[in-house]
């Protein structure tokens, strides 16, 4: 069998005294898409940093690849998992190509200076989020949408085998969620990249992930495959409002009552 | 795209641009010297007006450059550090401790020597106060860093007025002149020269990580860089940047502060290039703005801190009504 891309065993977070998980066993292997769902403030983006290496644990192990945090270099961590975050903050000026190239970082060494071929895949990385053709563009000028996209660029760039996303579809049009979703799940079956995202809507949930974990925000977790966790009884349970479910062409869809 | 000849040709210019800031220091003042003679006494021969240029303009002008290239990049450095583009090497009170050694040392009339050893002593003393009160649970925010940086730099400020009210009036011009920076008082060029020349090698193989702390530390440590251990490797360098700097010639204003904005103007943002630069800018405009203190209302002497304010403030003002279209 193969090490999984990552492991979590008996994990649990905290953040200011609320424990947001306990106990959780977690794997992602290759080409598995996992999906976060809970309501605001449950702990989602606490957990799915914690399961990035960047903040520690309450208790428990995780492995990338096969080896604890504690034993991979930053940079080591950052070839194994990338980590898109919620919020883009820019207090200095800079290009959209000086931003994607970021994500070449832990290929180069301290020496080095990006290469054409880092431009390249850069570039094409910009393009396959429908940047093309902006590289000169101050980050400042782009709209949040535009700014989103840019940072999952970025990502790509980065060439992770791992995606952790916090929110990739924040501030997307439906057009562009749809095709952000597609990327990744392409990459999940082409590359055998694996995905985790914490995602708002459901429906999408089950229709672009295999597996799906509910934070209750109590430390209660529930883990399994979409079919069996994405119900309209457990979500109406997970987010205090009740929903009903439909299945069209093989879709399932979520109503507010 | 970050292009490494680009950046040499800038660097080159600007190297270019010190280089006729040098000769201006050398060659104005109230006796003037032939560009002929500046060479001949910088070559070891005898000329008119050589004295003047080896034992007065020379070690000042090399001060001026090292001071000036301290505190921009050290004003670099911090931008980066704080995340905050109107951070400047004083913010976090290094300035304030070593005027306050500085003031005491004065009031009591010490020598240059005692002067010197108080302000960098005040100054690593503001360094520790600030680095143990910020790092307290660990958590070493940027916004405690900054808050605990501005509280104890407001101490020092109220000290610093307070002996301004007490000192004996025949010491109130040295101190004030300690105040807005004198490259007069500079007693050796090569300390703040040395300074410069480490600050630089050991800032330069973090440029491009630096490039990436200043989009976010999460982001930062998301794409590999080990960001505590670079925070505070910058807080100690930029610190002792500016000690060097300012017990050399005093807390000079707006260096730190302007010249990395301008040359932000020029290269962007990538510390690879932007860190070098400054430097080079900022040694460069503080030689020439000493030049112009010496010689403005010659024989006497301006404070150069008030020139350089007075270049910088309309300058930093402008950019700052730009960034907001």
């Amino acid at each position: 069998m193969s090490i999984p891309l990552l492991a979590a065993h008996g994990l649990s977070v905290e953040i200011g005294g609320r424990r947001v998980a306990h106990a959780l066993d977690l794997t992602i292997e290759s080409g598995q898409r996992l999906a976060i769902l809970g309501c605001n403030g449950a702990g989602k983006s606490t957990l799915l940093a914690t399961l990035a290496g960047l903040r520690e644990p309450a208790s428990g192990r995780i492995e990338l690849g096969g080896s604890p945090y504690a034993a991979l270099t930053p940079r080591a961590a950052a070839l194994r998992r990338a980590w898109l975050g919620q919020m883009q903050s820019d207090p200095f000026g800079s290009t959209v190509l000086e931003t994607a190239l970021t994500g070449r970082h832990p290929h180069l060494g301290r020496w080095d200076w990006e290469t054409t071929r880092d431009a390249d895949l850069a570039c094409s990385a910009l393009a396959a989020v429908g940047l093309a053709g902006m590289e000169a563009r101050q980050i400042h000028t782009l709209s949040g949408g535009e700014r989103q996209r840019l940072a999952i660029a970025t990502l790509f760039a980065q060439a992770a085998p791992l995606y952790l996303l916090d929110e990739p579809l924040a501030h997307l049009d439906l057009n562009h969620q749809m095709a952000v979703l597609e990327l990744f799940t392409g990459a999940a079956r082409d590359c055998g990249a694996g995905v985790v995202m914490v995602l708002h809507d459901p429906a999408l949930a089950h229709r672009f992930c295999d597996q799906a974990l509910l934070i209750d925000g109590d430390g209660h977790c529930e883990l399994g495959a979409v079919d069996t966790v994405l119900t309209a009884e457990k979500l109406s349970a997970l987010y205090g409002y009740r929903l009903r479910q439909f299945e069209i062409d093989n879709q399932r869809c979520f109503v507010p009552d | 795209m970050p292009d490494r000849r680009r950046a040499l040709l800038v660097l080159a210019t600007l190297v270019l641009l010190a280089l006729a800031s040098f000769w201006a220091a050398l060659a104005a003042g109230s006796i003037p010297v032939a560009a002929t003679d500046v060479l001949a006494a910088l070559l070891g021969h005898d000329a008119p007006g050589a004295d003047i240029v080896r034992q007065l303009r020379l070690p000042r002008a090399l001060a001026g450059f090292a001071c000036g290239g301290l505190l921009a990049l050290a004003g670099a450095l911090m931008q980066v550090l704080l995340r905050n583009p109107l951070a400047d090497p004083y913010i976090l009170g290094i300035s304030g401790g070593a005027g306050v050694g500085a003031l005491f040392a004065i009031m009591v009339g010490l020598p240059t020597l005692g002067i010197d050893g108080l302000a960098f002593a005040g100054a690593l003393g503001a360094m520790f106060l600030v680095f143990g009160l910020a790092h307290g649970d660990g958590s070493w925010t940027q916004t405690r860093l900054l808050l605990t940086g501005v509280i104890v730099a407001a101490g020092c400020g109220a000290l610093i007025s307070l002996m301004l009210a007490i000192a004996p009036e025949d010491r109130l011009r040295g101190m004030l002149f300690w105040l807005t920076g004198d490259l007069g008082q500079a007693a050796s060029a090569w300390p703040p020269m040395l300074a410069l020349a480490i600050a630089l090698v050991l800032a330069m193989p973090f440029a491009r990580e630096l490039n990436l702390l200043a989009r976010g530390l999460m982001q930062a440590q998301a794409l590999g860089v080990a960001v505590n251990r670079l925070r505070y490797a910058i807080f100690l360098l930029a610190s002792l940047a500016t000690a060097a700097s300012v017990t050399t010639a005093g807390s000079i204003g707006f260096i730190g502060l302007v010249v990395p904005h301008l040359v932000r103007l020029v290269t962007g943002n990538d510390q690879r290039l932007l860190l070098p630069a400054s430097a080079l800018a900022g040694g460069a405009l503080l030689m020439l703005a000493d030049t112009l203190a010496r010689t403005l209302i010659a024989p006497q002497q301006l404070p150069v801190g008030v020139l350089t304010a007075l270049i910088g403030v309309p300058v930093f003002l402008f950019l700052l009504s730009r960034q907001g279209k």
